[in-house]
């Protein structure tokens, strides 16, 4: 008989990870908790030379389609204080600039929207693999997702993959506050929700043109990111909020070859004057007024509710309970949107190992922890490709800004289409089904699936077997 | 709220004998006297510029207000006439062609009872049918399935039908829904066979969608409507892709409808339409858009065959854009739209529409297209007329809440 440790550090494994690797030796822990709280002092960052960072793509992108050289002309004056930098988590630990990186920057070499985001891809599903427990990865896709931008815009493509490792990477353990603030001054979302060509009416630059505001970032940011639709704003706090945020955008890639596909915050497009949102009202400080704004919506007790409930219906259930959603949100405000400390009451909440296991995993999540299973070290693209694309979850790629929806009524119409995709998966793998079973389900497994796997006609079936068990496709 | 479920579906009839896959190899029913109406929905997410696909070329106000991008007769590329009012977008031939052959109706300035502005509370309203939005499992349109009688042509083809890799929550709910997605041939029958078995004994609602899945595939492979384009799309470029995609999705969807035992309802939903900035209502990306989904409804009139004189398509979206263009080109969130009616069982060729006009002091909130006409109104008469489901479950379960929306007559007929 299986051991409680044993059947909890199972079920955590599912539950908070991508689910444990059939080539590996069980993870064993007599203390199930403390095996995942001590998964989160490992930073979750990614640290590949090969990657570009959002600028430095920008301008790669810039150079593959032009052969012309890149040329400083009609730069406006930078404020420097506004770069994304300073915006970062202060802990966030940037990797050192060795003089061939710094070099790079200056001068990327020509590379194309495509070729990045597969480099950008093949990394993050590399990284879920290898990971041993796997609960900050999984945050970072949780917040990935919360804060999505969609590659089906050809622009925002090449800064997916950067969006990820710049903003959402160093601050999943650090304050949400900082999290929100490198999201929304990051050229991904500044382009992805139009706000880069938003203009203030009455800016020098709108009076000049026929161009004006757009709201559709300010509107998410405040539905979507923060406080949670039906709350506490209007239609004016989000006019307002859009007039705030004017001006936030990214210096043009080829205008500028330092400088080019960074934040920048354009003084000429900001709406000039005071602006009031939720009720208060803040001066025009520039690009401050709108960090202001978002330090007050990332501690407002809607934003607070709003993450704990996103948070527990990710890792928990459909319809987590009240109590577990509370300590969140209280445990949020205490903290000042202290992320680690939130995912660490979730982890010592009762409630989040004792909810039944019924919530399908995500397509994502399902695809990765069937490699896991199949002891495979790194992702086919193109298999990864295809197989997130039928099961309606491509990488980066949501169909809207609300992301992809995170309840089991949206994917369980899709378990047909995951049999054709197990059966693809389950062919040739490096692993012996029998103990793959025994380290991936085993005593979470009831004796019916224990049954039809050790009875599949070849290796290749009792693998697609496992992966369609019903006690792996649910959580 | 109350719902009927009628327990005794064919599915489970089947597996009580024994027959796994007979699904689509059961003798045809024999078509029931008189009509065997067909009701597809279309959602298209992201909330359509009504204004732009439909513009009302003869309000003073129009040119006004969306100045170069405004639609005209006489513009550079000429909207067609519908109407002394309004004209049709240029990327929307076949449309304009039913629309004079009485085969299509447009409702303008319509919308749901959702007066906010998030895309996401929106559609739960436009597709849950509650006045309200919130935590919602089920939509209208399933719902309607479950009021009707058994017997009923309708509810006797017992099960609704949703294409695409997520079923659209206005089909989701307690009646059955066999959901589609194309997909290439797998050889896997045996692992398929030994999972349901497994799934019959240990998960009922995975062997569900499963068993539900596998009837639906043997119809398709009935046919060239649904076939692989995987290699060849990749060349034809993203706006042929678009339009191939819709022309498919729809195409399945009309193919599985018209099939003498198929669904008789079923929703598929279209993305892309929030058009924020660059909307291209003319040669962009809306004109694209409007010109894939009017290749969409084209396809399931041919698709359809016979069955389309008993058909209506409803192209329905969350709400409308503003009635400006805003400061990039596009459109922000608004409130009022259009609706738009296809298929050979309607008594076409009308917009119908309250029209508020366009003028500074009519606008909703000085910004979007004043709703005039409740979207349910016609929603509730397309159910009552062509369905024929009972006034009674109108009110108590489909739309609850709408007993002050008149269902709108004459729609079909």
């Amino acid at each position: 008989m299986a051991s409680d440790s044993a059947i909890q550090t199972l079920l955590g494994l599912h539950r908070f990870g991508f689910g444990p690797r059939g080539d590996m030796p069980s993870v064993e822990s007599a203390d199930p908790r403390g095996l995942f709280l001590a998964d989160l002092e490992k930073p979750p960052l990614l640290n590949d030379p090969a990657l570009l960072g959002s600028a430095e793509a920008a301008r790669a992108v810039e150079t593959a389609k032009e052969s012309r050289p890149l040329r400083r002309q009609r730069v406006p004056a930078v404020d420097r204080s506004a770069m994304p930098g300073p915006m970062q988590a202060e802990n966030s630990s940037e990797p050192e600039r060795t003089p061939e990186v710094a070099k790079r920057q200056r001068a990327p070499a020509p590379v194309k929207r495509m070729e990045l985001f597969t480099l950008e891809s093949q990394a993050r599903f590399d990284k879920a693999l290898s990971v041993d427990v796997g609960l900050t990865e999984r945050l970072v896709w949780f917040w990935s997702n919360h804060f999505c931008v969609s590659a089906a815009k050809g622009l925002v493509r090449p800064y997916c993959g950067p969006l990820e490792r710049e903003a959402i990477r160093p601050n999943v353990l650090g304050r949400f506050k900082d999290m929100l603030l490198a999201v929304e001054s990051h050229p991904a979302m500044l382009i992805y929700l139009d706000n880069a060509r938003s203009i203030g009416p009455n800016s020098p630059a709108g009076r000049n043109r026929s161009r004006g505001l757009n709201e559709n970032l300010a509107r998410e940011i405040l539905e979507l990111h923060t406080l949670g639709v039906r709350t506490v704003y209007t239609q004016a706090d989000v006019t307002n909020f859009a007039k705030v945020i004017t001006g936030w955008g990214m210096m043009p890639a080829r205008q500028d070859s330092e400088l080019g596909g960074e934040f920048y915050f354009n003084d000429r497009m900001h709406e000039p004057g005071p602006q009031t949102v939720l009720a208060k009202t803040y001066p025009d400080k520039g690009v401050e007024q709108g960090k202001d704004v978002l330090s007050d919506l990332a501690r407002h007790p809607a934003t607070a509710r709003h993450i704990a409930s996103k948070l527990a219906m990710h890792f928990v259930s459909d319809h987590p309970p009240e109590a577990l959603v509370e300590s969140l949100a209280k445990r949020f405000l205490e903290t000042d949107g202290d992320l680690k400390e939130v995912t660490k009451t979730m982890l010592a909440a009762q409630e989040s190992w004792d909810a039944p296991r019924t919530k399908i995993k995500r397509p994502s999540e399902w695809i990765i922890g069937c490699l896991r299973a199949g002891g495979v070290q790194s992702a086919d693209l193109k298999t990864m490709g295809l197989s997130l694309t039928a099961l309606g979850e491509p990488l980066w790629r949501p169909s809207s800004p609300k992301g992809f929806s995170d309840d089991s009524a949206t994917w369980i119409d899709g378990i047909a289409q995951r049999v054709d995709i197990a059966s693809r998966l389950s062919r040739g793998l490096p692993v012996e089904p029998p103990m793959a079973f025994d380290r991936v389900l085993g005593p979470l497994a009831s004796e019916d699936t224990r049954r039809a796997i050790a009875r599949a006609a070849d290796r290749s079936q009792a693998m697609a077997l496992l992966m369609m068990a019903p006690e792996f496709q649910r959580r | 709220m109350t719902i009927d479920l009628h327990a005794t579906s064919r599915r489970q009839l089947l597996f009580a004998s024994g027959v796994m896959f007979a699904w689509a190899h059961m003798p045809k029913l024999a078509r029931a006297e008189g009509r065997d109406p067909r009701l597809l929905v279309i959602v298209l997410r992201g909330a359509l510029d009504g204004l732009a696909a439909v513009p009302p070329v003869g309000d003073p106000d129009w040119v006004r207000l969306r100045g170069d991008s405004a639609l005209r007769l006489d513009g550079p590329t000429p909207a067609l006439s519908l109407d002394n009012t309004f004209a049709l977008n240029p990327a929307m031939p076949n449309l304009h062609r039913l629309y004079k052959s009485g085969e299509a109706t447009i409702l303008h300035a319509v919308s749901t009872p959702y007066r906010e502005r998030s895309h996401f509370d929106g559609q739960d309203v436009l597709e849950s049918g509650l006045p309200k939005p919130g935590a919602v499992d089920s939509g209208w349109l399933n719902r309607a399935l479950s009021s009707l009688v058994p017997g009923d042509s309708v509810r006797r083809s017992q099960s609704g039908l949703a294409v695409g890799p997520v079923a659209p929550l206005v089909v989701r709910g307690s009646a059955p829904i066999m959901s589609w997605t194309p997909r290439r041939p797998a050889n896997n029958e045996d692992t398929v066979m030994r999972l349901l078995e497994l799934y019959r004994h240990t998960d009922p609602a995975l062997a569900k969608v499963l068993e539900e899945r596998l009837g639906l595939a043997a119809i398709a492979g009935a046919g060239p409507a649904v076939v692989s384009m995987d290699n060849k799309e990749r060349d034809i470029g993203a706006a042929a892709r678009v339009r191939a995609f819709f022309a498919q999705s729809a195409g399945s969807a009309a193919k599985f409808l018209a099939r003498a035992d198929g669904p008789r309802v079923g929703a598929l939903s279209f993305d892309g339409w929030d058009t924020h900035a660059n909307e291209g209502a003319m040669n962009g990306r809306l004109a694209l858009l409007l010109g894939a989904l009017d290749g969409a409804i084209a396809t399931v009139k041919t698709e359809s065959g016979e069955a389309w004189k008993e058909t209506v398509v409803a192209i329905i979206t969350e709400f409308g854009r503003t009635a400006r263009v805003n400061g990039t080109e596009g459109t922000d969130h608004g409130t009022g739209t259009i609706a738009v009616l296809a298929g050979g069982a309607l008594k076409g060729g009308r917009v119908i529409s309250d029209w508020p006009g366009l003028a500074d002091q009519m606008l909703y909130e000085q910004r979007d297209l004043k709703p005039t006409q409740d979207l349910r109104a016609a929603l509730k008469g397309l159910l009552k007329d062509h369905l024929r489901v009972p006034d009674a479950a109108l009110e108590a379960s489909i739309f609850p809440g709408s007993k002050d929306v008149r269902p709108l007559e004459g729609l079909v007929g």
